[in-house]
Order: C-alpha cells, then structure tokens, then sequence
C-alpha cells in the first residue's frame, strides 16, 4: 500500500528526550516524508532551536522547510497565574513536510489539515 | 530560595529597571510580509528626523534577510520620554521554498540565492531572541493570525517574562480583522495600526512607552 506515515508520539516517548534529542528526532523523520503528531508539543525554546536547524536543513528541490502547529498557550497573564504558573503545556502538535501538510483552518482549539501524498 | 539569593534576584532586577531607561532594545518580529520593516520605517520617519530607513520593503517575502539596529530612539508621548533601540528582523518562518520567489519572476539562480540568504536570516532572528529586552509581534490584520511563528515569538517571550506588544498591522484592508488576533492572544496588549499609511500610530507608541518604558 502507497500512502503516507502517520506517528503519534506519546508523551512518554517524548519527554525521555533531551531537548535536542527531541529536535534532531523531529526534523530526521519528517525530512523522510513522515507526519509526526506529539501528544505533548516542544516548550518555546525547543521551538525556537526546531526553526533554526530547520532552516539548516533546507535545500532546493529537496526539503523546503516544515509545517508545523500547535495551539496558542493557555498562559494566565494575572499576577497569580504567573506566581503559579499555571501554563499546561501539555500542548498537541502536529508536524510535517512543508510540501506535503497544509493547514486549512486553525484556532484556539481545533487544527484542521490536509495531508498530500504528492510532492 | 535563601535570602541572600533573592536580595541578589531583586538587585539585579533593579539594576535592570535604571538600566533599561537607558533604552531596551526592542526586536520587531512576526512573520514574512507582516510589515515590519514598514512599521520600522515609519518609527524612524516619525522620529529620527532625518530621511533615514531602516530597509527596503518588498512585496515579495524575505525582503530583510540581515537584523537591522537603530540605537537610541527617543519617543514623546504623553508627556513621557522614553529612548530605544530598535532591531527590524527579518522575522521567523518555518520554511522557504525558492520555488515562491521563481513565481514572483525572479530567475531560478536570483530564487535559490534569496532562499538560501532568507534561511541564514531567519537564523539570526532566531539567535536575536537571547539578546532582547522585548518585542513588538508584527502581524497582518487580514491573515490568520494562528501560527506558529506567533505561538513560537510569544512563547519565548513569556517563558522568559519579557514584555511584548502584539501590532495589528494592515487596518487600511477592507477585509482586516484586530478582533480576531485579540481573540488567540488575549493575554497580551494589542495595537491595530496602518504602517503603511500611518494610522494609529498615537495609540502605537503609548502603548510602546506603557511596555517596554
Ligand atoms: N495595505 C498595507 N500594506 C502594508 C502595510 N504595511 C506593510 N504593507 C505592505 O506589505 C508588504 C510587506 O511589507 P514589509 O514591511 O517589507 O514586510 P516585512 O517582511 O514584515 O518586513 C509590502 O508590500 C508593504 O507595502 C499596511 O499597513 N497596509
Ligand atoms: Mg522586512
């Protein structure tokens, strides 16, 4: 069967990773093809070090960058909330070829995506 | 946490505080076309006096591919006086295909060379974020404003506790819609202007000197 691979990754698997671990894992895969859906996202900074070494690894005709959406922290700016920092980020992301994942629709709570099997 | 370590903490915040009127330095960030260099360049235009800009604007994306810094921009508002530096990015994206650019009518050769220098300059917008007091979040009034590159600037920014100010940029659109970047990002302050065409932009640096003042 032709199609595409699908990885749901538990949050187990993932936060066994250092945070480069965790990168290097996600851009080796999804450079192959693979669409990767972590039940837990990569905190800000992994994001951030993500957008780098993706931007390392893009080469004309052949990777071209990757999609990539998770949704907005739940972050409560008051006074208490940061004391407490109730930020979850028990955060769903989802994770693909730029050519292959296209977002159609995203907010707050719900990721709506269109996977292609052409390049 | 022992005493003295927290004294030192509080020190060193207010250290801080005295040193930042001095001027924070202040990162323009969001994504591709958002109008960055744009609200840059007015900032300048409205301040600096002089002709000088920031950079050029393009239409086609990745246009700024090198940060750019301007110390020392002193702003008036309300009677306050407040002095920053400001660094105009080239902004975050998650990828760059130079098959975009070869559509906009630049040659294949002139397409790979932007694409390769777009992805070193989204590196060095990346590496800016360390060295920032705070940030000015660009975004286009007319897109949706849930992405990545949005989560990934204002997620840096809380977890770091530095202060950011969210520009809806591009109101003079028939179809720009504030409302709904106020809606994904409510926790932050938010300023709907027209870089281009200068609207808004009383609101813009009062909310620039109540943030980052
Ligand atoms: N209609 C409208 N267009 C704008 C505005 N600000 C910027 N632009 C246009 O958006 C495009 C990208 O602007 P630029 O400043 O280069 O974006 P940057 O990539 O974020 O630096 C250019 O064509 C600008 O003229 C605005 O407030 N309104
Ligand atoms: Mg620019």
């Amino acid at each position: 069967m032709q199609g595409i691979q699908l990885d749901l990754i538990s949050e187990a698997r993932i936060s066994q990773m250092a945070s480069m671990e965790k990168v290097r894992y996600i851009i080796d895969e999804v450079r192959k093809g693979k669409i990767l859906v972590l039940e837990k996202g990569l905190n800000p900074m992994e994001e951030a070090k993500l957008i780098e070494m993706t931007m390392s690894a893009i080469q004309p005709d052949v990777f071209s960058g990757i999609e990539m959406q998770s949704y907005p922290s739940n972050t409560d700016a008051s006074l208490l909330g940061k004391l407490f920092k109730k930020q979850s980020n028990k955060r769903l992301t989802v994770i693909g070829p730029a050519n292959q994942l296209k977002t159609l629709k995203k907010d707050r709570n719900l990721i709506s995506a269109l996977v292609s099997a052409s390049k | 946490m022992s005493m003295i370590k927290r004294f030192k903490l509080s020190f060193s915040k207010m250290f801080n505080k005295l040193f930042k009127k001095k001027g924070a330095c202040i990162g323009i960030y969001g994504p591709p076309n958002a109008g960055k260099t744009t609200l840059s360049n007015r900032i300048l235009k409205d301040w600096a006096g002089s002709e000088e800009t920031m950079g050029s604007v393009s239409h086609i994306a990745h246009e700024t591919r090198h940060a750019k810094r301007r110390n020392g921009i002193t702003i008036e508002t309300n009677g306050h006086t407040i002095s920053l530096d400001i660094v105009d990015t080239p902004g975050l994206a998650t990828k760059i295909d130079f098959h975009d650019f070869m559509e906009q009518g630049m040659s294949d050769v002139e397409s790979k060379k932007r694409s390769k220098e777009a992805t070193e300059g989204v590196i060095e917008a990346v590496k800016w974020l360390d060295d920032l007091d705070g940030v000015i979040l660009v975004m286009d009034s007319t897109e949706n404003p849930y992405t990545q590159v949005n989560v990934t600037v204002i997620g840096n920014m809380e977890a770091r506790n530095l202060p950011l100010l969210i520009v809806a940029n591009k109101i003079d659109l028939p179809n720009a819609d504030p409302g709904v970047i106020k809606e994904a990002f409510p926790q932050h302050p938010l300023v709907p202007v027209s870089a281009l065409e200068g609207v808004g932009m009383d609101s813009f640096y009062e909310a620039l000197a109540k943030q980052f003042g």
